[in-house]
C-alpha cells in the first residue's frame, strides 16, 4: 500500500527542481522523480551565460547540482527513476516508476522535451556509430575528423561552435538559406573559420548502414531537389526537441505539437496537475524561464492542496 | 565508488582480458559523461550479481584511447559483451536498467 503525498514531481531540470525548492519550503514534502535524463537538457551543455545571477556564466552540470542541492536541503525526496505510467482518472494521482507506486494530492509535470531526430531509419540505426544528438558528450570522438550538425537554431550553432574545438571541420546544414538562431549566435558561426554551411539543404539518408558507421550523408536541396553526397565521420542532430508527454496522451488535453496546454499560470485540464517548463512551452524554452514557471506551479500546487 | 567485482580494463591488458570464454561485458565510459554515470550502477549490480558468469570490465576512455578507437566506439556509453575475444552484442547510450539486463542474459 503506497503513502500518499502531498505533491508529486515528474522531472529533475530548472522547472521540477524549482517547484521542489518551493512546494518543499512550503512543507508540503514533495517527492520528486528525476526521470532518465536526471538535471534535463542543461546537463549537456557547457557554459550558460545567460541565466540570471553568473555574470561570469556558469556550467551546466554545476546550475542543476546546485537547484538539485538546493531543492535536498529543504527537504525534497529525490527518487532515481522513470516514471512508466500514471493515472489521473481520480485522485489522489497514481505515479508509477520502475521500482515503486506513489500516490499524490497534486502532481507537477515538469518532465521537459528530448531532442528530435530527423526520422531516417538510418539515422536510427546508426546512432552512437556516428550519429549523435549530444555534442558534449561525443564531440571528443571526432578530433581531426569532418563532421556535420544538422539545424539552424540557436542550439545548433551553439553545438557546432563547440565542435570546433575537436573536429577538422564542421558543417552546418539547414533547410533555409539564413540561421534562424539570434544575431549574436549567427555572428559566431559566421566568423569561425571551421565552420561552413550548407544551405537548403536537408538529409535524406545517412550512410553508410551496410559498413555499420557513418562514412557521409546523402543531402537534397531544397530549392533545386538536387541530390550530393558530403563525406564525414560524424552528423550530429541539432534540429529542435519533442516534448515529453506521452505519459499523459488521453488523459491531459495536449495541443497540436504534444505540449501540455495550461491556462490561468500551469493549470493544465485536469484539476491537481500542473505543468511547468519546456513540457508547456514551446515559446520561450529557457532555463531561466522554465525555473520561473517551476515555481509558478509550486504556489498552484500549493493554494490547490490547501483548497481541498 | 569501486565495486570488488569489477575489472578496470586498459589499452594494454584489454586484449587479453576479453580473450575468455567466459563472457565479458565492457563498459566505456568517461569522468565528463552524465550518460555514463547514470548506467554505472546497474553495471555494477550486474558484476555482483552474475559473478562467476560473467566478468565486467570498465575503460576509461579518456586514460586509454587507443582500443576505444580501434573498435569503433563513437559515443559513449557504450557497453561491449565479448566472447572469446569477438563482440556480441551492444548496446549504445544510457538505455535503462532491463534493456541492459535483457542483453546480458541472452549471452550468459
Amino acid at each position: 500500500m503506497s503513502v500518499e503525498r502531498n505533491v508529486i514531481i515528474i522531472g529533475s531540470g530548472p522547472a521540477g527542481l524549482t517547484s521542489a525548492i518551493y512546494t518543499a519550503r512550503a512543507n508540503l514534502n514533495p517527492l520528486l522523480v528525476e526521470g532518465m535524463e536526471a538535471g534535463g537538457q542543461l546537463m549537456i551543455t557547457t557554459a550558460v551565460d545567460n541565466f540570471p545571477g553568473f555574470s561570469d556564466g556558469v556550467m551546466g552540470p554545476e546550475l542543476m547540482g546546485a537547484m538539485r542541492a538546493q531543492a535536498e536541503r529543504f527537504g525534497t525526496e529525490i527518487v532515481q527513476g522513470l516514471v512508466t505510467r500514471v493515472d489521473l482518472s481520480r485522485r489522489p494521482f497514481t505515479v508509477t516508476t520502475d521500482g515503486a507506486e506513489y500516490r499524490a494530492d497534486a502532481l507537477i509535470v515538469a518532465t521537459g522535451a528530448s531532442a528530435r531526430l530527423l526520422g531516417l531509419p538510418s539515422e536510427r540505426r546508426l546512432m552512437g556509430r556516428g550519429v549523435s544528438t549530444c555534442a558534449t558528450c561525443d564531440g571528443f570522438f571526432y578530433r581531426n575528423k569532418p563532421i556535420a550538425v544538422v539545424g539552424g537554431g540557436d542550439s545548433a550553432v551553439e553545438e557546432a561552435i563547440f565542435l570546433t574545438k575537436f573536429a577538422s571541420r564542421v558543417t552546418m546544414i539547414h533547410r533555409r538559406d539564413t540561421l534562424r538562431a539570434s544575431k549574436i549566435m549567427r555572428d559566431k558561426a559566421a566568423a569561425n573559420p571551421k565552420i561552413d554551411f550548407r544551405w537548403n539543404s536537408v538529409v535524406e539518408d545517412v550512410k553508410d548502414v551496410e559498413k555499420g558507421v557513418v562514412t557521409g550523408l546523402v543531402l537534397k536541396d531544397t530549392v533545386t531537389g538536387a541530390r550530393s553526397e558530403l563525406p564525414l565521420d560524424g552528423v550530429f542532430v541539432a534540429i529542435g526537441h519533442t516534448p515529453n508527454t506521452s505519459l499523459f496522451s488521453g488523459q491531459l488535453a495536449l495541443d497540436a505539437n504534444g505540449y501540455i496546454v495550461t491556462h490561468d499560470g500551469t493549470y493544465t485540464s485536469v484539476p491537481g496537475v500542473f505543468a511547468c517548463g519546456d513540457v508547456q512551452d514551446h515559446v520561450y524554452r529557457q532555463a531561466i524561464t522554465a525555473a520561473g514557471s517551476g515555481c509558478m506551479a509550486a504556489l498552484d500546487a500549493e493554494r490547490f492542496v490547501e483548497s481541498v | 565508488m569501486a565495486s570488488e567485482n569489477i575489472q578496470y580494463a586498459t589499452d594494454s591488458s584489454f586484449d587479453q582480458l576479453v580473450t575468455s570464454e567466459t563472457p565479458v561485458l565492457v563498459d566505456f565510459w568517461a569522468e565528463w559523461c552524465m550518460p555514463c554515470r547514470r548506467i554505472a550502477p546497474t553495471v555494477e549490480a550486474l558484476a555482483t550479481e552474475y559473478v562467476g558468469k560473467l566478468t565486467v570490465a570498465k575503460m576509461n576512455v579518456d586514460e586509454n584511447p587507443a582500443v576505444p578507437m580501434r573498435l569503433g566506439i563513437r559515443s559513449i556509453p557504450t557497453l561491449l559483451l565479448f566472447k572469446g575475444g569477438a563482440v556480441v552484442d551492444t548496446v549504445i547510450g544510457a538505455v535503462d536498467k532491463d534493456t541492459i539486463r535483457k542483453m546480458v542474459d541472452k549471452h550468459v
